[in-house]
């Protein structure tokens, strides 16, 4: 049934990557608890804005869970205390009146804050480019049957497709490390014919680009997992080492 | 090299490293347990340590353990730089294993126990070996050996340590804390070798914690023994 709480909200500002930043509080009264997350932070910045001070930056877009654009850390959790969700599918019902509300971006050395709650995950898109991708020579498309593919294999590798690249597994590793991304983009091929192809080359190029970028090393905390909004498994990991173990081997 | 240049290679350093050292505690227990057979026995199973076989594998124990504990703090450095000087005004509220948090901290506890076992027992038993020393230094001459001339001075040195009601706790605790150190080691180790996956994760969290159950009971087992009397 709908509520309307108030809430205090803490949220960290930064004018620049290179400025220093810190938490401003901000009261929101009767806020009703059918609203968004991201429907409540945009009243607070209409209201910003109608006092002249300068709205919140933070990262969204598609607003239903698939683009992996929003990446807010609320009250010591990626994406909030919810299961499964992007912050863009984040209520207000799972908060309570009165509550104060700590809201931080991704914290990283390799996500630097560009402005308030916005971080820059290029990293990111320097892995995928490092080797996320298969080689095909463009034609006339092949009978789609041609290939048989493993119910096991396409189901495994389609919830490794899943993954959304929010970096919710950097936020949440203590260790920052970004291997549940880095597996689930070396699975999603690793486990098809197509993929099998340029497998070595690939974890090999991936892993070295990730390192370079200055994530962690993966201890095996799988705060990861709980907090990935698409329940990419560590079972990802486990395959990326063995791909990169082997491929290392096979030199 | 990548098993030092790659964030993996490290890990897979680590893990080799760490089931080394399990296969090396199980063995240790296994010859600590002979306590329970007679201290004779436990004499002959030190002997048996002793042997020039045996003695040949100390160096490569010794390495496992350095590079264990050293990339242990090499992986933590790293990490802490990873995660950047920025912490988290609301903390971490992700559900994780405790023991998954405080690897570092449980080692550095157990750093202790292994102390206390390098200079109170393998002092007087292997060391000497190496350094061409007599053995059982402080060892009272009419403890050595039994009226049949067996060496019985291993289980002097037990008595002596556990009938020490706070050297017993202590080394409880540190037995504690290897427990919850290969909880979470075990099943890592092979997460990190790649031989993991979905249904086998279940099982070889279960077969740590099993291996691990084992082992502390086992070491425990031996301070509770000579403390309640049915080692004496």
């Amino acid at each position: 049934m709908e509520k309307f709480i108030n809430v205090t909200l803490r949220v960290w500002r930064q004018r620049g990557p290179k400025e220093k930043g810190q938490f401003v509080d901000y009261k929101m009264e009767k806020v009703s608890t059918d609203s968004s997350f991201f429907e409540m932070l945009d009243a607070l910045n209409e209201k910003l804005v109608s006092q002249k001070q300068e709205p919140i930056v933070f990262d969204h877009d598609c607003r239903e869970g698939i683009c992996g654009t929003c990446s807010l850390y609320i009250n010591g959790r990626p994406h909030g205390n919810d299961t499964a969700v992007t912050t863009c599918q984040l209520h207000m019902r799972r908060f309570s009146d009165g509550e104060t509300i700590i809201v931080e971006p991704w914290r990283s050395t390799a996500f630097p804050v560009i402005r308030d709650l916005m971080v820059d995950r290029t990293a990111f898109e320097k892995i995928q480019q490092a080797g996320g991708y298969i080689s095909v020579n463009t034609g006339g498309p092949r009978d789609a049957n041609e290939i048989p593919i493993s119910k096991i294999d396409a189901d495994e590798a389609m919830d490794s497709a899943s993954c959304i690249g929010c970096g919710a597994c950097v936020a949440a590793c203590k260790n920052a490390s970004a291997m549940l991304f880095v597996s689930a983009k070396v699975s999603q091929f690793a486990l098809l014919p197509q993929g099998k192809v340029e497998a070595k080359q690939r974890v090999k190029a991936m892993v070295a680009k990730m390192d370079e970028l200055g994530f962690g090393n993966c201890t095996n905390t799988r705060a990861c997992e709980v907090e990935c909004p698409k329940s990419v498994s560590i079972s990802n990991i486990a395959r990326l080492n063995r791909e990169l173990i082997c491929a290392k081997l096979s030199d | 090299m990548w098993l030092v240049d790659s964030s993996v290679g490290r890990k897979v350093i680590m893990s080799v490293s760490g089931l080394f050292l399990i296969v090396f505690l199980l063995l240790h227990l296994s010859v600590n347990c002979l306590m329970y057979v007679s201290p004779a026995a436990f004499g002959l199973g030190c002997e048996f340590m002793g042997t020039p076989f045996v003695t040949a594998m100390v160096p490569v124990l010794a390495l496992g353990f350095v590079i264990h504990i050293v990339y242990a703090f090499i992986l933590n450095a790293r990490n802490l730089k990873a995660r950047g000087h920025q912490k988290y005004a609301g903390g971490s509220k992700t559900k994780i294993d405790w023991a998954a948090k405080n690897m570092l901290v449980l080692g550095i506890i157990v750093l202790g126990g292994l102390a206390f076992h390098m200079t109170h027992f393998w002092a007087e038993m292997q060391l000497p070996l190496f350094l061409g020393t007599e053995e059982y230094a402080s060892v009272p001459a009419n403890e050595l050996f039994n009226a049949d001339g067996e060496l019985v001075a291993p289980y002097y040195l037990a008595k002596i340590a556990f009938t020490n009601v706070l050297i017993s706790f202590i080394y409880i605790v540190w037995i504690a804390a290897v427990w919850f150190h290969l909880s979470h080691g075990f099943w890592s180790a092979f997460q990190t070798l790649g031989v993991n996956n979905r249904v086998w994760y279940t099982r070889w969290r279960n077969i740590g914690i099993i291996i691990a159950t084992i082992l502390c009971l086992g070491f425990i087992s031996i301070p509770v023994s000579f403390l309640i009397g049915i080692l004496n």
